[in-house]
């Protein structure tokens, strides 16, 4: 049933002075502060009863069951996983390169699938309207079997293996456009798939460096005081003084056009790193305060524990339960962010794909009516930042102690 | 009362000289300034760059060009915008004001919808409506702002209804004063709209959050213990509690809103301080950069204080001191 309880190797921070019922399992798991509160609202609870069938189950297995009843929840996590995982095989998933340029077949619309018993797409014909639309139409007499695992552009999964095979495509030089194709004729649902590599990991990134950044200097600010404190708080507050996202244009936009495109990328995420630091510096250092005068940091001082193996021992495992609900909400601004900024130009370059900047060319709207798809990386960074709302919202109501 | 305010602007000044320093360096991070591609048009002598660059001081030392600048801005001098050549008090001064209309808009919009929906769905708590509401607020949360505007710049120009984009009709400088009025205030549904949207979720949602909270307190079972109507009980004993978060969140807000302000003055074309300052700094209009920094940030920290203030006069328990 919890096979994170397997999975998690970091051991039980010894808590002298607490006496949370929890504990009794002798599972090695983490007690977050959060869940030693619990245990002990248990113990002084109205109903002591009900509290002790609770209590014999590891806070985890408790934040698990409540997970179990979350449906929306965890129908979030498994469309995340799935995206996460197609993003993972992008290029195996993708039935062309990103950047194979087709220009006669530009602003291609999807291509229809037949679904006769195999799924089949024709070659079309090609008129212009009365407005110079192109308009494409089926030619019933040249169907090409939609084949699966297919040899086509060959390329290096991960940089690693060279191959050339394909989720799906179909037999010969005939190209099938399921999402039709953008101004420059490329593939659009490759476009897509290449992009979420990019739009799906700046969150992941970003929080990782926005954590790190903000444990440690919160951290010291909080644990060592004094003028360091002083100076690092006072820093934080102008930082968060500006409105972010006017200081992440302006960073932005001091990015020379000339650097290549995946520094580009780490700069972004280092931007918005940067920027979102400062208020979980300030929560952490908050955190650290308060949790620096419990009984159980008193214990371990007054043992002689050194101040680095309390930090990390005593103090950072309490922030647990408040890192993973505070990223997981955190995830979808970082993705709207980046998303931001390479919309208005000034994050992914061309020809590098993000969702943002492929809505960069849904902008013209005197033709969008008529080019739609243009709109799917808008409606895909929509599905993303709600499953990410979705699951953060449902850790959160797990892991609280107080709603148990 | 008096005391505190004035103290906190007086904090104000070391931060908005941290602001300003802040700026100052990014806008040193990139190489050129304003007159580099000047200088790259044949058509411009060069001496002529040599010149205007010594004439704004663009060839000293950039810490003197800080002092200078700081030194300019406490006499209400905000320096010259290179791109639309004019002063740029004057400039941003036109700006700000637009911001601050749709800020305005959105504000009394999202909080006149979002209580009384927050205070429904806390009523009938994990009920169909709740339920139903919540999803929208989560959705509400998760869209990209720019891409709504887009959909809805999309919409407008299929039905016609509204105007797309901008603050003025074309010959609105022949209206009459309330042809004006009423011309901005049709440019403004759609913009109020969008922003509203994700605005409106959150409000709503710590609207419920927050009632919930208060309504389990012994005030609420004593006040419906004597036989209050439930209306009564809600509105005059538990929202005025609730409603505490909502505006500390206020200035919260205001960052979050010039935020997607932003993107949506870039994309329906509002002409506010959002769009001036991507405006300035794609073409590195340096002193505009400035200015527009310093006023979101004064935007920003007197948000903050007013939401202090509101709190103050709120709740009898918090004293300002």
């Amino acid at each position: 049933m919890n096979s994170d309880e397997q999975t998690s190797g970091i051991s039980e921070p010894a808590t002298p002075g607490d006496i949370a019922p929890a504990r009794s399992t002798g599972s090695g798991q983490t007690t977050t502060t959060g869940d030693i509160r619990a245990g002990r609202q248990m113990l002084t609870g109205r109903s002591a009863q009900a509290a002790l069938s609770l209590t014999s189950m590891t806070p985890s297995q408790l934040a698990w069951r409540k997970m179990k009843k979350n449906k929306l929840a965890l129908l979030s996590s498994a469309v995340l996983i799935a995206m996460y995982v197609t993003a993972i095989f992008a290029q195996f998933v993708a039935p062309y390169d990103y950047q194979t340029q087709d220009i006669p077949s530009s602003f291609r619309p999807p291509i229809a699938v037949h679904w006769e018993p195999w799924p089949t797409v024709y070659d079309q014909t090609r008129r212009f309207d009365q407005y110079h639309f192109v308009i494409y139409n089926d030619d019933l007499t040249r169907p090409h079997q939609l084949k699966f695992f297919v040899h086509g552009v060959p390329y290096k999964l991960w940089e690693i293996f060279p191959t050339d095979i394909h989720l799906f495509g179909v037999a010969g030089t005939q190209k099938v456009y399921l999402l039709g194709t953008d101004q420059f004729g490329r593939d659009y649902l490759s476009r897509i798939l290449f992009a979420s590599q990019i739009s799906l990991s700046v969150g992941l990134v970003g929080i990782s460096l926005t954590l790190v950044l903000g444990l440690l200097v919160g951290g010291i600010s909080g644990f060592y005081g004094g003028w360091i404190d002083d100076l690092i708080m006072r820093l934080c507050e102008v930082i968060m003084s500006v409105p972010d996202f006017y200081l992440l244009l302006a960073l932005a936009a001091a990015l020379p056009p000339t650097l290549p495109p995946l520094l580009v990328y780490f700069m972004i995420i280092g931007i918005l790193s940067l920027i979102g630091f400062a208020g979980m510096a300030r929560i952490v250092r908050g955190m650290v305060l308060s949790v620096r005068e419990r009984e159980y940091v008193e214990a371990a001082r007054a043992l002689g524990v050194s101040n680095f193996k309390i930090i990390v021992r005593h103090i950072i495992p309490s922030t647990y339960t408040f890192a993973i609900v505070t990223s997981t909400l955190a995830i979808p601004g970082y993705i709207l962010a980046e998303a931001s900024l390479s919309f208005l130009g000034l994050g992914i370059r061309d020809p590098m794909a993000s969702w943002g900047n492929m809505l960069s060319a849904a902008e013209d709207l005197s033709s969008l009516e008529q080019r739609t798809w243009l709109l799917i990386p808008g409606a895909l960074i929509f599905i993303t930042t709600l499953t990410f709302n979705f699951l953060g919202d449902g850790l959160r109501d797990a892991l609280d102690p107080k709603s148990r | 009362m008096l005391k505190y305010i004035l103290r906190r602007l007086l904090l104000m000044i070391p931060l908005v000289i941290g602001i300003t320093l802040i700026s100052f360096f990014i806008m040193r991070l990139a190489p050129g300034d304003f007159l580099t591609q000047m200088a790259m048009d044949p058509r411009v002598k060069p001496g002529t760059v040599q010149r205007l660059r010594h004439v704004f001081g663009l060839d000293r030392p950039a810490y003197i060009q800080y002092l200078y600048w700081l030194r300019n801005v406490f006499t209400g001098n905000f320096g010259y915008s290179f791109a639309f050549k004019q002063p740029v008090f004057h400039l941003i001064g036109q700006y700000v004001l637009a911001t601050l209309l749709l800020a305005l808009t959105t504000l009394v919009f999202s909080y006149t919808v979002a209580i009384p929906m927050g205070v429904y769905a806390a009523r009938r708590q994990n009920g169909l409506v709740d339920r139903l509401m919540s999803l929208i607020a989560f959705s509400g949360i998760s869209l990209p702002g720019f891409f709504v505007a887009l959909l809805a710049m999309l919409w407008a120009q299929k039905t016609g209804w509204l105007p797309i984009g901008g603050m003025e009709s074309p010959g609105y400088e022949l209206l009459s004063p309330t042809g004006k009025c009423l011309d901005i205030a049709e440019h403004l549904v759609l913009p109020t709209l969008v922003l509203g949207t994700r605005e409106l979720a959150g409000t709503m949602r710590l609207m419920r959050g927050s009632l919930l909270d208060v309504m389990n307190e012994n005030y609420v079972l004593a006040a419906r213990a004597r036989g209050l109507k439930e209306g009564v009980v809600i509105w005059r004993h538990a929202v005025r509690n609730a409603i505490n978060p909502l505006i500390t969140l206020f200035g919260y807000d205001l960052s979050g809103l010039l935020a997607g302000a932003a993107l949506v003055e870039y994309v329906m074309v509002w002409p506010g301080l959002g769009r001036l300052l991507l405006n300035a700094v794609l073409s590195r209009d340096e002193y505009v950069v400035m200015g527009s920094f310093l006023m979101g940030a004064v935007l920003l920290i007197v948000g903050n204080l007013i939401a202090d203030i509101l709190l103050a006069l709120t709740d009898p328990r918090i004293k300002l001191s």
